[in-house]
């Protein structure tokens, strides 16, 4: 009989695009890289729920309250099926949980940032949701078959989040000079945090020509990132604002916008932990974990005692 | 229809989106995913309920009222929500007995207020009693979970029932608008207080006797919280009046 090699086995099924399942053989390597992904993109949903839920108490309207809440709720919806998703690579959600409080998981930088007024909520449901949907709509095609699923979900509601986000800055740009400073302000503050979203240069990505091999991200940072660009660059002509990059200009001969140079010290440092907000939003998520204890013990005995009487 | 009528559906908003305010705290803090979820759920359950009512009242009103300006424009003492609502978050003890005497109040309410001669108001009842019949099951589970849960939590949710008890008489004492608009709070107690007393025999609390409580919510007199309340909620339409989000 001649020998089969598991490994090529398993890459003549990703080739043939044939979803890799919870039950399948799959080289080691593969599975933690899934675990890594899918539980950092778990992680970023919940702490991403903090940012944004720092004005829902201050809404201007109902309307916006309603939206708001809607909005981060479903964060918090897309954070669950995240790691059930995650779950089935056989880790769980305690284990991940615990990773992201010690600080040896991570999520996305972005979330590191304020919400310094209401204008900020336009821009992370316009520039941040609409840098995540880019992502995951690749993603919606993912090797894995249960992370493929989890997207194609979460990609519905996503795409609802960055239209409200477009359409809360659009009154804004509409409205007074303060509510139109408010508005440039905030594009301001989040453009270069929104493209730091794709992560590091294709060139200096470690982690990208495996993940690529395997089908687990199908497009590379640096193309993801320029498809972004090139969509937000012609939406914000419709807000009358602008981006703060003197540097963006169509090019003719690429078919794509150039734009200036990102921060990549700005972005190692926020990685590091050295951004605005890492202390605060790690807190936060430790504070409610902990508190939340007792809660936890409680339902889990009183279950016990069900079934035993 | 006249100012007293615009009132009691005031105060039934008020309640609304006080207490949907202050569950949108725990947004992004609960205690595990699933019951911040749960949560924030009730919350935006209550807020448009809230949104409802008021879009009725500045109907009522007139002269230029809209939800926001309702919501937004109104000082402490024209709120009219019971005092309950307003109590802080506390633990999550302290919010589930909240939400669960709010909720078994607002079912028994909800229900009287459907065949209310006015229909627009039987409408939204009927709408708002789908929810609160799922909040009402929910709370009740919890305070059962906690009473019967683990030492501390039976110790919490004793705490809790100390701290808010007080708060529960003036969901029965009525003001003049209740009155005037044909509703009987007073008619509803014996309902809610068996509906308690069944959750709490379950859940191995006891039932507090003669507590003295504390009124004043629904005729505008709140406790110190309100303000703070309002000072976050209508920040925005404060500082920059006049404008359109």
């Amino acid at each position: 009989m001649p020998v089969v090699d598991p490994d090529q086995l398993f890459q003549d099924k990703i080739d043939n695009e044939i979803k890799i399942e919870p039950k399948d053989q799959m080289p080691d390597a593969y599975r933690k890289t899934n675990i890594r992904q899918i539980s950092q993109h778990a992680h970023s949903e919940i702490v991403g729920m903090l940012p944004e839920g720092n004005w829902i108490s201050r809404a201007p309207s109902l309307k916006r309250k309603a939206i708001l809440l809607a909005k981060v709720q479903d964060e918090g919806g897309h954070g669950l099926y995240l790691y059930s998703a995650a779950e089935t690579l056989g880790m769980s959600r305690e284990e991940m949980i615990n990773d992201l409080h010690s600080g040896k998981a991570k999520y996305s930088s972005i979330f590191n940032y304020p919400t310094l007024s209401w204008a900020d909520i336009g821009a992370i449901g316009w520039l941040v949701d609409g840098a995540a949907i880019m992502n995951q709509v690749m993603l919606t095609r993912t090797s894995y078959g249960p992370y493929a699923r989890a997207m194609v979900r979460i990609c519905k509601e996503e795409s609802f989040h960055q239209r409200q986000g477009f359409d809360a800055l659009l009154v804004l740009s509409r409205g007074t000079k303060e509510q139109r400073d408010m508005c440039q302000d905030a594009i301001n503050r989040w453009w270069w945090p929104a493209l730091m979203m794709f992560g590091p240069r294709d060139t200096e990505s470690t982690n990208s020509d495996q993940s690529m091999k395997w089908k687990i991200k199908r497009k590379s940072n640096d193309e993801l990132r320029q498809n972004f660009i090139d969509m937000i660059a012609e939406q914000i002509k419709t807000l009358g604002m602008h981006l703060p990059d003197p540097d963006l200009k169509w090019n003719e001969e690429r078919k794509h916008y150039d734009f200036g140079e990102i921060n990549w010290d700005e972005f190692w440092q926020v990685v590091k932990g050295n951004g605005p907000c890492n202390k605060q939003r790690l807190d936060a998520r430790r504070k409610a974990w902990e508190e939340g204890e007792w809660v936890r013990e409680a339902a889990i005995e009183y279950a016990k005692k069900r079934l035993t009487s | 229809m006249t100012q007293s009528y615009t009132n009691y559906i005031l105060h039934l908003a008020d309640n609304a989106l006080i207490l949907g305010q202050r569950n949108a705290e725990w947004c992004g803090h609960g205690p595990v995913l699933e019951q911040d979820i749960a949560i924030t759920n009730i919350s935006l359950d209550l807020i448009g309920q809230a949104r409802s009512l008021y879009q009725y009242a500045a109907e009522l009103k007139g002269n230029g009222a809209t939800e926001d300006s309702l919501a937004f424009l109104r000082t402490e003492r024209e709120f009219k929500n019971c005092l309950l609502a307003e109590q802080p978050n506390g633990d999550w003890a302290q919010t589930i007995l909240r939400q669960f005497f709010v909720s078994t109040f607002q079912f028994y309410l909800y229900q009287s207020l459907l065949t209310h001669s006015d229909s627009t108001l039987a409408a939204i009842a009927e709408k708002s009693l789908k929810e609160v019949r799922y909040h009402l099951r929910w709370g009740s589970e919890w305070v059962i979970r906690l009473g019967d849960g683990t030492e501390e939590s039976a110790r919490r949710m004793n705490k809790a029932v100390s701290e808010l008890w007080c708060y529960t008489g003036e969901f029965f004492v009525p003001a003049d608008y209740e009155t005037a608009a044909g509703s009987d709070p007073a008619g509803l107690k014996d309902a809610f207080y068996s509906k308690v007393r069944e959750v709490f025999t379950q859940a191995s609390l006891a039932v507090p006797e003669n507590v003295f409580m504390h009124t004043g919510g629904k005729n505008g007199m709140h406790t110190e919280h309100l303000g703070f309340i309002l000072s976050d909620l209508q920040y925005m339409q404060r500082a920059y009046p006049g404008c359109e989000w």
